[in-house]
């Protein structure tokens, strides 16, 4: 047991010394932060815009259609067809005449065509202005009609879930963010350190060190301390993040306006229940920044942490031992190593096909059982138990998810065992996984 | 005198093949002892048994008065494989260290050693260097240093001259005979001949998996002796048949004979005398480890082995 531990040591040192590992780490969260404000900006600006000529015989919508950021709307005469894009118009957007609450079609024309963002949201401003002009029509005036347009912005849809006597505000979405983060780092980090474990392993017997070292340790011993300083590392590497990130959004928070951090504050010493005079106190930015955290505060982060470094290992332990076995087997030559690993990646990639259903549908059979089968458990685990643990997921199913994902490493290793065992001496012989599993369940050496 | 290292009767079969065929030998302590064969002739395997890496399926190691148990032993055995191995991108130093840690001395203690042979073989600038930077022969030397390190009983060397210049390969001869002066014993497994006459008391030669000869370098040498004589006179030329002799060959003054049988290296040489032709020198020929290898070797089809299913 000592001597694993030496080589967990070099594994683990020789990586976290290396300068790839650091720039890996402090760029990563860089990277990923200027991708969000990156989208976010570009889906402002990148934008165009439209100016759209409307002709509406009914003149129905000529008052109640408002005008948008991109899209103008125009009412000129003696517009058609043939002219529109001469007089400087973009689309033109024709409307039948309404007959009788008959469902017509109206006519949108472009020389550009439209993306489907724009048309929906015209047709939605289209829809909307028609139903107000029927409401105005059935003899709703027209002020009852914007106070009732403003009241109903005030409502919003809270959801909550029924523990006992305790009800818990519940956020699908923000689950959904959550299920599909965490699935997402599993899927890239197992193939990151995966493929980490796998190259050492080709290392140490292209460079022939492996003879030496196995006159020294066991050869499962060499494998497991390869494994687990890999995973160390992967620790490590997530720490790091989580470190960096909480410590840039609290700089963020403090290189905020004053005034703005104070209202933040009493927003949360009042749970956002301030009054009146308080609510109009608090700019819009404050708001935005209290109901961010107030989002984030409702999943429960003990659990979904703790669930994410079981399932990283777990799932970490259940391929790496596979992608060592791989390695094993490798001569010199990259391109066998591309066709042994992929009876691997299969299913890792089909496992995170499967994440990305189960973030928006957590209860499904499908979820259910992917989540339960080791191959597949510790990514779409993840996504269910970001939607709350019992409620989405039962105990017993996460207890037997878990368990499995236990026994399923120790088997793939002791597979892995056998395997590497043999692939570590052996040269010039190309293998493929019929042989790998024979070895793995004959007596060699 | 115990041996160090006894086998007895070890066998180990693949699927396709067998590896080592019921093989026994003794290796006495403080000896330097050549195991020696053809390529494929599994030398490797036997090595690997000794070793620990491989079990055999059936016979027995005794290793010091003991059974050998693999996992405790390996302390007391240094083994230099014929493929050198090195991590490419680690430090020189930190390398042997993580080695020796492996063979499980101390850091301190290791770190200790280490400087005293790097200081030994003139290494100690090499701290702080990548294998990568180093050319062949010296990471042959790294290879050799952490072998011995931990000081072992026994010294197993597959193969340790190859890539050195004659320089650094006399080096390393001086420092195998030191250890075996020490009471180290050393199994020196090679190809080449010459090396083996040099420098080992003892030898075994396996062929297709069997052991095929067993003994002392000169013992061997006496076994496989042909009576062949060589003479150098003033006149070859009248060195001719006889019914004492047949000549062999003729090289410039000296003249090559076979010994009949029923009659000694003398009565050779009073036929000589008796031509009254001057002789310079007169020895007996001896068979070099080279030819008896190729002889025993040969028409074996050994080389072919690997492609064979039995």
């Amino acid at each position: 047991m000592h001597k694993i531990w030496i080589i967990i040591q070099r594994e683990y040192s020789t990586r976290v010394k290396n300068k790839r590992f650091l720039l890996v780490t402090f760029l990563m969260p860089l990277l990923i932060i200027g991708l969000i404000f990156g989208s976010a900006y570009l889906s402002t600006t990148g934008t165009e815009n439209r100016k759209i000529a409307v002709v509406d015989p009914n003149g129905y919508i000529k008052t109640s259609l408002k005008n948008t950021r991109q899209i103008t709307f125009e009412f000129p005469e003696n517009i058609d067809t043939n002219n529109y894009s001469k007089k400087g118009y973009t689309d033109i957007l024709i409307l039948p005449k309404f007959e009788n609450n008959a469902k017509t079609d109206y006519i949108l024309r472009s020389k550009k065509s439209m993306g489907l963002m724009l048309q929906n949201s015209i047709s939605e401003k289209i829809n909307s202005a028609l139903e107000d002009q029927m409401l105005q029509d059935a003899g709703i005036k027209q002020n009852v009609l914007d106070s009732i347009h403003k009241a109903s912005q005030f409502a919003e849809l809270k959801a909550y879930e029924d523990k006992g006597s305790a009800s818990k505000e519940s956020n699908a979405g923000l689950a959904m963010g959550i299920g599909y983060a965490s699935g997402f780092l599993i899927y890239i980090t197992l193939f990151i350190y995966g493929t980490m474990v796998m190259r050492g392993v080709m290392e140490e017997k292209t460079n022939r060190i492996a003879e030496v070292i196995i006159s020294s340790v066991k050869p499962f011993e060499l494998m497991l301390g390869k494994i687990i300083g890999i995973g160390a590392v992967g620790l490590t590497q997530f720490a790091l993040w989580i470190i960096l990130i909480t410590s840039l959004t609290s700089v963020g928070m403090s290189m905020l306006p004053v005034d703005i951090q104070h209202q933040v504050t009493t927003l949360q010493q009042s749970n956002g229940q301030m009054g009146a005079a308080g609510m109009a106190q608090a700019s819009e930015s404050a708001m935005r920044i209290y109901n961010m955290q107030h989002t984030i505060a409702t999943a429960n982060w003990p659990l979904i942490l703790s669930c994410f470094v079981f399932y990283f290992l777990g799932g970490y332990l259940f391929y790496s031992a596979l992608f060592a076995a791989v390695g094993s087997v490798v001569n010199e030559d990259p391109q066998d190593a591309q066709s042994l690993m992929f009876p691997i990646t299969m299913p890792i990639i089909f496992s995170y096909l499967i994440t990305n259903m189960v973030t928006q549908n957590p209860n499904t059979p499908l979820a259910f059982w992917a989540s339960i089968i080791p191959f597949s458990s510790p990514m779409v685990m993840m996504a269910r138990v970001a939607y709350g643990v019992p409620s989405a997921v039962s105990y017993w199913e996460l207890a037997l998810s878990m368990v499995l994902l236990i026994g399923g490493f120790l088997f793939t290793t002791w597979l892995s065992g056998k395997i590497y065992r043999t692939g570590i001496l052996m040269y010039g012989k190309k293998v493929n996984w019929k042989t790998m599993i024979k070895w793995a369940f004959t007596k060699q050496f | 005198m115990d041996p160090l290292l006894s086998l007895q009767q070890l066998k180990k079969y693949y699927a396709t093949q067998k590896a080592v065929d019921d093989i026994s030998f003794d290796i006495q302590a403080g000896s330097i002892f050549g195991l020696l064969g053809p390529n494929g002739a599994g030398k490797t395997t036997l090595l690997r048994m000794i070793t620990g890496i491989f079990y055999p399926d059936e016979g027995q190691i005794i290793l010091d008065g003991k059974a050998f148990d693999p996992i405790n032993d390996i302390q007391k055995i240094g083994y230099m494989p014929e493929e050198r191995g090195m991590y490419k991108k680690m430090k020189i130093g930190e390398q042997a260290l993580y080695l020796a840690q492996l063979k499980g001395l101390s850091k301190s203690e290791a770190t200790e050693k280490i400087k005293y042979w790097f200081r030994k073989l003139e290494m100690e600038t090499w701290w702080n260097k990548k294998v990568e930077d180093l050319s062949k022969g010296m990471s042959q030397k790294l290879q050799f240093v952490v072998t011995v390190l931990h000081e072992p009983k026994l010294i197993i060397l597959d193969e340790p001259f190859s890539g050195l210049d004659p320089l650094n390969a006399n080096l390393i001869k001086d420092e195998i005979y030191g250890l075996a002066k020490k009471g180290a014993t050393i199994i020196f497994s090679t190809h080449r001949m010459e090396q083996v006459e040099e420098i080992c008391d003892h030898i075994v030669l396996v062929n297709l998996g069997k052991k095929i000869l067993d003994g002392t370098v000169a013992n061997i040498k006496q076994q496989f002796k042909e009576n062949i004589f060589s003479i150098e006179t003033q006149e070859a030329d009248s060195i001719s048949n006889n019914p004492a002799f047949s000549v062999v060959r003729k090289e410039g003054k000296k003249v090559f004979v076979k010994i009949n049988d029923g009659f000694s290296s003398n009565d050779v040489l009073q036929q000589v005398i008796a031509q009254n032709n001057s002789i310079i020198s007169y020895n007996e020929l001896l068979p070099s480890l080279n030819d008896i290898f190729i002889k025993l070797v040969e028409d074996t089809h050994a080389t072919a082995r690997a492609f064979q299913n039995i």
